[in-house]
């Protein structure tokens, strides 16, 4: 029976994990947090998929196409459309308590650059309830959960470029530990917590998949691709969903005017709110027609939400916004059986590059994506690890790890890292955001080389063994800078703007020079980067 | 503002200058600018995730709904270990999920009404912050109580239209379950969610008196000795 061992217990990880123990795996989930915490809960939008109607899976490839300016994979887009009715039936098989319509069937809700209503949905919560039903089948499937335990790096045979497990920090007792298995599974999110309070994401965002992988040789792509949601309130970037566009919001400018098509793809809105934003100092969305019913009814998060953190009750005033940082289209490079440069090193989810989005993801895709691939992932890593049992080889990389872990302690904190990472934030928000050039990306690469060298003057100032959370924030960090960098290089190589990264300085696509896939690697700890198909 | 926290044994005072915040960014304040030691969790800070329950002045909140006031007292959740300092062991949800088979058996396709898929539309808003089970009062005498969150979750799949059996989940739930549950409701007020578990747990009872169950407390308060001609006791 092989061993899998899926890093990331959020919706692609805990996908992964029934799919791979229905191939007959052995399986155990490792998260550095509960599964049922992870970023998934947040997704509000809906799911994809076309269940009749007028709606066509025609439609929803080319709309996904569309949006993906020139970098979707038409195969691997086609794949996931395809396996989105089936996706959906699944979910509903395990309990998903989807809306409904009238007729009673699986309700669906229009949401940007979608030429149909074809987002199924259960009210704002979508991502909440689909994580939370996965989860309960997997307990309903005995997996092994392994929680609060911090991916430190993957454990490879540099001279078979296999890998054999990976190590981790068990957050609780300090202690540095490391599994072997015959397929790793790296489910863990996206990096948007880079630009921190500018940002929609969960605090835990902070690509620690990314930059393990990388780190084990594996290869990344178009990691300069990072969706701005349009409508993020604007002192705390926590998201309000699109559904409150899709079912009639406006966007207003300082003058309570309109001035943009509301159901634009993000990339497209995202700029109008940018640019007006400028103008006239301020965007707001205007959900009041909608009315008091219909908002508790479909919106009640977004109501919540905007009384705590903003002060205001959308039902009677206009909600302040901003656009922020929201998803992470780059991710780890992988073949259409999600199987990264590394031997048995699998990647799924936001974490990885499937090429389903391109240069701007569409909503409702992203869960889409995280079942569809999470269920040919699992699968796939469980038959390669039956194939190709781990062998049973030595391996320095537990002992570096607790030497680091160890080591980290005595690093001189004369340098504060959270300021740091508050400005890594900021500067990245405003130069690496949703307009960027040149001048500004090569200045905010100088600001991580420095900070790269400064690192050893930073460490944790908590120095218990036990529950160190200031630790844990420290290696996060750590990840932030070296994905950072990565991020600022792919930028600046992309001398051309497409989809969500616009070029102030070059506003035209260049399909001849940039028509590909920025890759990036590690070669003997030099970062090198080419456009590839 | 001046808020304590209790680390350990001992609570610790803290003055930060912020109004109009969440608890929760006070606490990342003082983390990040007075005392990196000072150990908490958190992840969405929009209510989602349920990683940031704690007791503010002996009530469950969640740090990133909940706006201080000046002296608040903040202290871990109760009938879980705790860690350190407001963090606790929440191995306890894998636990009282599983042991009350808080799943799917199966679930028909097919239409279903608005109407019925609205009666499990609260329950299964659960985001597991642990807040319900803080409060319960049962814990004190029976560490080994199912609790609020994973009843509310049987009788979500119970009470689902498309559920095709569910006769294994109420079984699962007579013992250390929905008989142990003294009906309070100090688990209802506390909740982020608007969920009432007790209520919940009244209806597992009905449904399980239907299926022939009963409360094992009255079978043995009167002894099975004299039961009046009354099957009921």
């Amino acid at each position: 029976m092989a061993k899998v061992l899926i890093i990331g217990g959020g919706g692609a990880g805990l996908v992964s994990a029934l799919s791979a123990h229905e191939a007959g795996a052995e399986v155990i989930v490792v998260s550095k947090t509960l599964p049922t915490r992870s970023q998934t809960s947040m997704a509000q939008g809906g799911m994809n998929a076309v269940l009749g109607g007028d709606d066509s899976i025609e439609s929803h490839i080319a709309d996904t196409l569309r949006s993906s300016a020139g970098l979707g994979d038409e195969k691997q887009i086609t794949f996931m459309c395809e396996n989105a009715p089936d996706a959906v039936r699944w979910c509903n098989s395990m309990g998903l308590p989807f809306s409904r319509d009238k007729s009673g069937e699986i309700a669906r809700r229009r949401l940007g650059g979608a030429s149909a209503p074809r987002a199924c949905y259960a009210q704002d919560y979508t991502g909440l309830k689909l994580l939370h039903t996965l989860y309960d089948q997997c307990l309903k499937a005995k997996i092994t959960f392994q929680n609060e335990r911090f991916l430190l790096n993957l454990i490879v045979d540099e001279e078979s470029n296999r890998v054999l497990g990976a190590t981790f920090l068990d957050i609780a007792t300090g202690e540095v530990e490391e599994i072997r298995a015959d397929a790793v599974i790296l489910a863990t999110g996206g990096y948007g917590g880079i630009y921190g309070k500018h940002s929609t994401n969960s605090v835990q965002a902070t690509g620690d998949g990314l930059a393990a992988a990388i780190r084990a040789g594996a290869k990344l792509a178009d990691l300069e691709f990072i969706q701005f949601h349009p409508t993020a309130l604007k002192n705390s970037s926590i998201l309000i969903s699109e559904s409150a566009r899709g079912a009639g919001g406006y966007l207003l400018n300082a003058n309570k005017e309109r001035f943009t098509d509301e159901l634009a793809p993000r990339d497209v809105v995202a700029r109008a709110i940018h640019e007006e934003m400028t103008k006239s100092g301020a965007v707001y969305l205007d959900i009041r027609h909608l009315g008091e019913e219909f908002i508790n009814h479909e919106l009640p998060q977004e109501r919540k939400l905007a009384q705590i953190y903003e002060g205001i009750d959308p039902v009677h005033e206009l909600i302040p916004i901003k656009p922020s940082a929201h998803y992470s289209m780059g991710g780890i490079e992988v073949d259409a059986q999600c199987m990264s440069s590394v031997s048995g090193l699998f990647a799924v989810g936001e974490c990885a590059n499937h090429k389903t989005h391109g240069a701007n993801r569409l909503g409702g895709n992203s869960l889409l994506e995280l079942v569809v691939f999470g269920r040919h992932c699992g699968k796939n890593a469980a038959e390669f690890g039956a194939r190709n049992p781990v062998p049973a080889l030595d391996n320095s990389q537990l002992a570096k790890d607790i030497n680091f872990v160890r080591g980290v302690m005595y690093f001189t904190n004369q340098i504060d890292f959270y300021q740091k990472q508050e400005m890594l934030a900021n500067i990245f928000y405003n130069n690496v955001g949703l307009v960027r050039e040149e001048m500004g990306l090569k200045a905010v690469l100088g600001a991580i080389r420095q900070m790269q060298k400064e690192l050893p003057f930073m460490g944790p100032k908590d120095k218990s063994k036990v529950c160190n959370t200031n630790l844990v924030e420290f290696i996060e960090f750590g990840n932030k800078v070296e994905l950072a960098e990565i991020i600022v290089v792919c930028a600046i190589s992309r001398s051309e703007s497409r989809g969500a990264h616009y070029r102030g300085d070059i506003p035209a696509r260049n399909d001849v020079m940039f028509g590909a896939h920025t890759i990036t690697w590690r070669e003997g700890g030099v970062l090198c980067a080419d456009f590839m198909e | 503002m001046e808020i304590k926290i209790l680390r350990g044994e001992e609570a610790q005072s803290y003055n930060v200058e912020l109004e109009g915040v969440t608890l929760l960014t006070v606490l990342n304040h003082i983390k990040t600018k007075i005392d990196s030691t000072l150990t908490y969790s958190h992840g969405c800070r929009s209510g989602v995730c349920g990683s940031c329950a704690v007791r503010v002045n002996g009530r469950e909140q969640l740090m990133c709904e909940y706006k201080p006031n000046e002296g608040d007292t903040i202290e871990p959740i109760r009938n879980a270990r705790t860690i350190r300092d407001l963090v606790v062991d929440s191995s306890h949800l894998e636990r009282f999920n599983t042991q009350a088979q808080a799943w799917t058996e199966g679930s028909r396709e097919g239409n279903v009404s608005e109407e019925e898929v609205s009666s499990i539309q609260t329950q299964s808003d659960c985001i597991l912050c642990s807040s319900c089970m803080s409060a319960c009062p049962v814990y004190a005498v029976n560490p080994d109580f199912i609790g609020p969150f994973a009843l509310t979750r049987v009788w979500r799949y119970v009470s689902d239209a498309r559920e095709i059996s569910s006769d294994a989940k109420i079984s699962a739930v007579q013992t250390n379950g929905i008989w142990d549950c003294t009906l309070c409701g100090e688990c209802v007020p506390v909740c982020p969610q608007n969920i009432a578990p007790a209520q919940d747990i009244q209806m597992l009872r009905t449904k399980s008196g239907m299926l022939g169950y009963q409360d094992p407390n009255m079978a043995s308060t009167f002894g099975g000795g004299l039961d009046f001609g009354s099957g009921s006791f």
